[in-house]
């Protein structure tokens, strides 16, 4: 296995202001990473640094090998980048766009006109050629800025919130495209807000308040001991009305958190108190289950804001 | 080399398409200009003729009469207005009716006759001083030769002046003035232009995808200018047409000289530009920016004030001035029809003016694309 991104250290300050705390990593070939934090956690940031358009502050980290800090003007010859923000030409052409980005990549004659063909392909978004990009829709927007990210056929692509704001059909047709490109080699780094889009990825890592707080398979997560500490279970309790007993829930002794989801609740629970939480509430079918993702986050993140006050 | 200008040609392409896009913007940028050639160009006459006069003309003899008939003839007196008081001749300056009054005493033509020195009172309104100047100054001169007439007893002046106005005879102030306007618009159109085509690339959030790619500082910023650079140009010609043809100054040297110089200064402005874009955070900013750079070429520049009659300080601003140098090849060429052997050393400093604005600004955009 041969590492295609690492951080080593990775340290940001904008003046007195820390964006990214010590961030170390190693993310292989093929793999479709996926980087979740709050807003404002450094995620931008990070993806910044790695395709060498911020120098760290400290630490450094290497893109195929190549030093994040020295050799910007190659990685980005070899990477594939799609903002968070649109970033396309809206008055361009989809047609326009693409060539534009083949030119400025470099690409020329016949090799151009076959790569075009490709990400046409692959993308879908053929018979769009000659609409302005300004008037697509959202999805559309997108696959075409995946086109232009890797024109160039990319050996690492970082997708900054790929699918804010597009519906879920759109997202699932992005993120297929995204495996069947990993499936040939192309390693992607790709930031969401979305856990079912977590849940989707190789492995996740999770940011806050600029530090790396989790990294892993979400199965060496749900293993996590800070994640499910010893002596708790996570829970799903069935009740037919859920919303009202979640006050009286929260205030029971030996439970740390609950949320509703869906028709259930899910709670962390001390695991002595079950028996007398089976008794306060007896019509509920109580099961033990593995913690989500957004479990997992959330407990995280509670268990980081209680250490720091 | 070839590293330095990556992505010169595919950005070059993309910004002709934006012009394309957009005919709107590139209607006004082109049409702008023109319009403030034909508004200035009309309008600006520093000649100063016909100053309306007030007249008090209390000897009322022929020798009074002589006189104001020789202001009349000046042409830079218009006697409009004859009044009977002190009073009245005040108040019609006070007014604004009239910028100057002429007094003539009643004992005007008595002490002319006894030999002695007569009194005439002349009152100038001091609110706009060129033309004050330009009243005392040929108010003298009228009164000295109707004095030394008297006194020679053939009536033939012994220095006799013919003057003889080279290289602007009948001294146009549209022959003077179109000239420099032409580095005004043309400074104004085209760092604007050049500018907010990168500002509106960053607030879109297209720069910052730019910046991910190989696209090298220098590679998107001179693919910038050549676009805008060309439109510039045709406006100079255009420019160029108009003042001949409705303003009929006459172009005295080698039109093809007067392009190739303007090639310098075009290429300072447009890195002047590129330098405000990158200072820049919003389209509102790069216009008042944009627009901080007219007044300065327009006083500093030698464009109204010559540059020789400047304090010290101002002198040496005029120096760091692009439109200082372009200003005395327009007027070298259009006007005194000079060459190269005479304009060179302008041309040259606008270049060096020019590389050293693009090397900042790539510079500045190298800085800030790491923030
Ligand atoms: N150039 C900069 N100067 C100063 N502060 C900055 C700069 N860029 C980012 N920041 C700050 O760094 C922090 C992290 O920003 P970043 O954009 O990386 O967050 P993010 O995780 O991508 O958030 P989001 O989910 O909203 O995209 C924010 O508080 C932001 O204000
Ligand atoms: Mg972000």
């Amino acid at each position: 296995m041969t590492a295609v991104i690492t951080a080593d250290h990775l340290t940001i300050r904008f003046g007195s202001f820390t964006a990214v705390k010590d961030v170390s990593f190693s993310i292989e070939r093929g793999e479709v990473f996926g980087f979740l934090g709050p807003n404002g956690s450094g995620k931008t940031t990070i993806i910044k640094a790695l395709c060498g358009l911020l120098p760290p502050t400290e630490g450094g980290g290497t893109i195929l090998g190549m030093d994040i800090r020295k050799d910007a003007a190659e990685i980005k010859r070899n990477i594939g980048y799609m903002s968070q923000k649109f970033g396309l030409y809206e008055d361009l052409t989809v047609a326009e766009n693409i060539a534009f980005y083949a030119g400025v990549y470099g690409i020329k004659g016949a090799q151009a006109e076959q790569r075009k063909a490709e990400v046409l392909e692959l993308t879908g978004i053929e018979s769009y050629l000659n609409r302005r990009a300004g008037q697509l829709s959202g999805g559309w927007k997108q696959r075409l800025a995946l086109a232009c990210a890797i024109i160039h056929s990319p050996q690492v692509v970082f997708l900054d919130e790929p699918t804010a704001g597009i519906d879920p059909v759109a997202r699932r047709a992005l993120w297929d495209l995204l495996f069947r490109l990993s499936g040939q080699g192309v390693t992607f780094f790709v930031t969401t807000h979305y856990m079912d889009e977590a849940e989707r990825c190789g492995r996740v890592g999770y940011i806050y308040l600029s530090e790396l707080v989790a990294m892993g398979t979400v199965a060496e997560l749900q293993q996590m001991p800070e994640a499910s500490p010893q002596g708790t279970s996570r829970l799903q309790i069935r009740l037919p009305n859920p919303s009202s007993i979640l006050g009286s829930l929260r205030g029971t002794a030996g439970v740390r958190e609950a949320t509703i989801f869906g028709s259930s609740l899910h709670a962390l629970v001390d695991t002595d108190k079950i028996p007398a939480l089976e008794a306060k509430f007896p019509a509920a079918q109580i099961e033990t289950i593995l913690p989500s993702l957004e479990d997992i986050f959330v407990t995280l993140t509670y268990k980081i804001m209680e250490k720091s006050r | 080399m070839r590293e330095y200008f990556h992505g010169l040609m595919p950005v070059c392409r993309k910004e002709m398409l934006h012009i394309q896009r957009d005919p709107g913007t590139l209607f006004f940028a082109l049409l702008f200009p023109m319009l403030q050639l034909f508004l200035f160009g009309f309008a600006v006459d520093t000649n100063i003729r016909q100053i309306p006069t007030v007249v008090l003309d209390e000897s009322r003899t022929q020798e009074s009469r002589r006189l104001l008939q020789s202001f009349a003839s000046s042409d830079v007196f218009d006697l409009k207005l004859a009044v009977n008081s002190p009073d009245a001749m005040y108040e019609a300056i006070q007014s604004g009716r009239a910028s100057v009054g002429i007094r003539i005493p009643t004992d005007y033509a008595r002490t002319l006759q006894q030999g002695t020195s007569a009194t005439v009172l002349l009152l100038v309104d001091g609110s706009d001083s060129s033309l004050a100047g330009q009243a005392v100054n040929t108010a003298t001169g009228v009164t000295l030769r109707q004095s030394l007439l008297r006194v020679l007893p053939d009536g033939k002046m012994p220095i006799d002046v013919r003057p003889s106005v080279l290289y602007n005879p009948s001294t146009r102030s549209a022959n003077f003035f179109v000239p420099g306007l032409i580095a005004i618009l043309l400074q104004m159109m085209t760092i604007l232009l050049v500018a907010l085509s990168v500002v509106r690339e960053r607030e879109r959030g297209t720069l910052e995808q730019l910046q991910m790619t190989p696209v090298a500082p220098l590679g998107l910023m001179v693919g910038k200018m050549i676009p805008y650079g060309g439109l510039a140009f045709l406006e100079l010609c255009a420019i160029l047409a108009v003042m001949r043809v409705v303003f009929q100054v006459p172009i005295h040297g080698s039109l093809v000289l007067l392009l190739v110089m303007s090639l310098p200064f075009l290429l300072t402005v447009l890195g002047l530009g590129l330098l405000i874009s990158s200072k820049a955070r919003s389209q509102a900013e790069a216009f008042q920016l944009a627009m901080g750079t007219v007044l300065p070429s327009v006083f500093l520049s030698g464009y109204i004030f010559q540059i020789g009659n400047m304090p010290v300080f101002f002198r040496g601003v005029s120096q760091i001035i692009p439109a200082t140098y372009y200003i005395r090849i327009l007027r070298g060429i259009i006007l005194r029809g000079a060459g190269i052997r005479e304009l060179w050393l302008n041309a040259a400093v606008l270049t060096g003016m020019g590389c050293l604005a693009l090397l900042l600004a790539a510079r500045q955009f190298v800085r800030k694309s790491a923030s």
